[in-house]
């Protein structure tokens, strides 16, 4: 019997050209731009792969890379662990469970550029909240303007505010999903408190946990509005992430190659990381 | 090892419990010898699960105490009442090989790890997990993820009780019977207390020496599988085990004779004390013959179930239904019949329970 019909395939079509006007036309346009050179007029020349090879050996763009890794790396150390910390504290049912969840959500629901002129006002020293506490009552000097050591906790502190939620519902969905029969089983076997973290409760995480760095990984990695926001990239380059530096290329100089060049490595970067990031964590599962 | 009393516990989930309806465990008491297989049966609901939970230390009675060999220890926590208990889905630990998970208890108790080799080893060859030692647990079948959970329970060598807590919800059919006759077999080697809650009666009277027949929150009867189903004490207990259970007709005493549907009827038991409950009569489909006189009724459907036949006959004047079973090569009546009771095995009961049976 035959089912198929190859007519089926016109069904298709309108997603194709939704895609097509929303992702591959605007990525070829940049696959074209990284491979040729203008010099306005609409007139391009051919350049081959000489915007990549500039841009690989570019002290700026490693700088850019290099701090863009060092940021991730900061954040994630910090906001998964402390999520899953938070959402073991969190009651795992009662009239608090609500309340809980509600206060976890707030930060997610403020949009990046609020976000930014939010923590940017939080710690200006002279009326900031913080930057005022800190300064003139505790007389730590702390200026994010000035010191690329202030800017960096900024910029930090900032992010996991915003985003440990994101990490804490994650793991709040695994460990709730735990049936009780595993915690009486763990008791019955004199498991201590850790054991039971180690082998009940992070084994069921292992999932959403994934889930929550891959998601954190991807956004940090492209983080562009807060930090614009909130230092503009400054003091000097010190907070200039890859996202910042890219459109300081390709809107700021007007570079359309060396920008598109810098996008599709970037691109390739995040798409790499992640996807050797999923492999490995899923490895087990398929075994 | 141990002999474990239940000394008229009682629990409510309430804080403050007011009337007996807050109570899901009514008043209970149970003493159980060391070394015995106990079924605890019931419908969903009966209370049963709690009783398990105070005996494993997962709850708190909220009246009286629970005793290992006259210790109380109503308050101990899990570990330490030496138990293991087996969940109705398979409680493993993941990421861990079989081996580790044999090994967990005992390494949670600082024992020394030659010793704890020593067991895994033995306790894999009585379940039959010597294959699978070294693959990951996560990766089994249901009835060996169930073997494992048993497992860590019998490697400690001086557990008080093993408890199962349906333990069979998950197994696929063609298996539970294989694994029925391992727990079985498995009792009679280690000789432990064990304890097998659950709401099928197969399950229940293959298993156990001693079934406490639970409903409403009480205990109704305790026997062994034969005592149940000679003499059930409730109506209940008639009605839950036997297939099809036993028929449960609703009567009358008039002049020191019992009446059923205008006939009058010979039981076994006593009429002298009654009080004024509603009384009703027992009997099992098994003690139902067909014949030339007696209760009237029509025949409804006839049921072939292999060896015998259960024949339902709508009872003239009320609105009963009453099974017979007939063996295999007896002839099966048809249209109007009249039924006698086997007097011997035909009981009163008066508000549910057994009516004392003449002595003599």
């Amino acid at each position: 019997m035959k089912t198929s019909n190859p007519r089926a395939w016109f069904l298709v079509l309108p997603v194709i050209l939704l895609v097509a006007f929303n992702a591959l036309i605007p990525l070829m346009t940049v696959v074209n731009y990284s491979v040729q050179e203008t010099f306005g007029d609409n007139l391009f020349f051919w350049h081959g792969i000489g915007w990549f090879q500039d841009v690989l050996g570019s002290e700026r763009f490693h700088a850019a890379l290099g701090r863009q890794f060092l940021f991730t790396g900061i954040i994630l150390a910090i906001e998964v662990p402390l999520g899953v910390a938070i959402a073991l504290a969190m009651p795992r049912s009662g009239p608090w469970v609500p309340v809980c969840l509600i206060l976890m959500a707030m930060p997610l629901l403020i949009p990046w550029n609020v976000v930014g002129a939010m923590w940017n006002i939080f710690t200006l020293p002279d009326i900031g909240l913080l930057g005022y506490t800190l300064n003139t009552v505790l007389g730590i000097e702390y200026n994010m303007t000035q010191s690329p050591l202030a800017a960096w906790m900024t910029i930090v502190a900032m992010d996991v505010w915003h985003w440990t939620s994101l990490v804490v519902l994650l793991a709040y969905a695994g460990l709730v999903s735990i049936p009780d029969a595993y915690y009486q089983a763990a008791k019955i076997d004199g498991a201590s408190k850790f054991a039971v973290f180690r082998h009940i409760q992070l084994p069921k995480m292992k999932k959403v946990l994934t889930i929550a760095i891959l998601l954190r990984f991807m956004d940090s990695f492209m983080i562009y509005t807060e930090p614009f926001v909130l230092t503009g990239g400054g003091p000097g380059n010190s907070t200039t992430l890859l996202s910042i530096d890219l459109v300081k290329v390709a809107l700021g100089q007007f570079d359309l190659g060396p920008a598109a060049a810098m996008s599709l490595i970037y691109f390739a970067i995040t798409l790499l990381v992640s996807w050797a990031f999923y492999t490995a964590m899923t490895k087990d599962d398929q075994n | 090892m141990a002999r474990i009393t239940l000394n008229n516990i009682r629990h409510s989930y309430l804080p403050n419990p007011k009337s007996d309806d807050d109570y899901a465990l009514q008043r209970v008491h149970l003493d159980w010898d060391d070394g015995g297989a106990y079924a605890l049966l019931g419908p969903s609901g009966c209370g049963k699960t709690t009783l398990l939970n105070i005996i494993s230390g997962l709850l708190v009675p909220s009246e009286r105490q629970l005793l290992f060999d006259d210790k109380d220890v109503t308050a101990l926590e899990p570990d330490a009442r030496n138990i293991a208990q087996v969940f109705q889905f398979p409680v493993i630990y993941d990421t861990m090989t079989v081996r580790d998970n044999l090994s967990f208890p005992l390494r949670n108790r600082g024992v020394d790890e030659q010793v704890i080799a020593q067991r895994v080893t033995e306790i894999a060859a009585m379940l039959e997990l010597e294959p699978m030692l070294d693959q990951k647990a996560a990766g089994l079948t249901a009835d060996n993820k169930q073997k494992i959970s048993l497992g860590r329970g019998l490697v400690r060598e001086d557990v008080n009780v093993i408890m199962f807590d349906e333990p069979l919800t998950v197994i696929d059919p063609h298996l539970k019977w294989k694994l029925r006759s391992k727990l079985k077999e498995l009792h009679q080697k280690v000789n432990r207390t064990m304890i097998y809650v659950t709401h099928d009666q197969t399950e229940a009277l293959t298993f156990a020496d001693q079934v406490v027949v639970m409903n409403f929150g009480q205990i109704l009867q305790v026997g062994t599988p034969i005592e149940l189903f000679e003499c059930p004490t409730h109506t209940f207990v008639g009605h839950f085990i036997g297939s099809p259970g036993m028929n449960v007709v609703p009567a009358s005493v008039v002049d020191g004779k019992v009446q059923v549907a205008g006939h009058v009827i010979d039981t076994a038991s006593d009429l002298t004390n009654l009080r004024q409950g509603s009384v009703e009569v027992g009997v099992r489909p098994e003690f139902v013959r067909f014949a030339d006189v007696g209760i009237a009724g029509t025949v409804e459907t006839v049921m072939d179930v292999g060896r015998h036949t259960v024949v339902k006959v709508r009872l003239e004047g009320i609105d009963q239904i009453i099974n017979a079973i007939v063996d295999e090569g007896d002839s099966i009546p048809d249209g109007q019949v009249h039924l006698q009771f086997d007097a011997a095995q035909t009981r009163l009961y008066e508000d549910g329970w057994v009516v004392a049976e003449t002595q003599g």
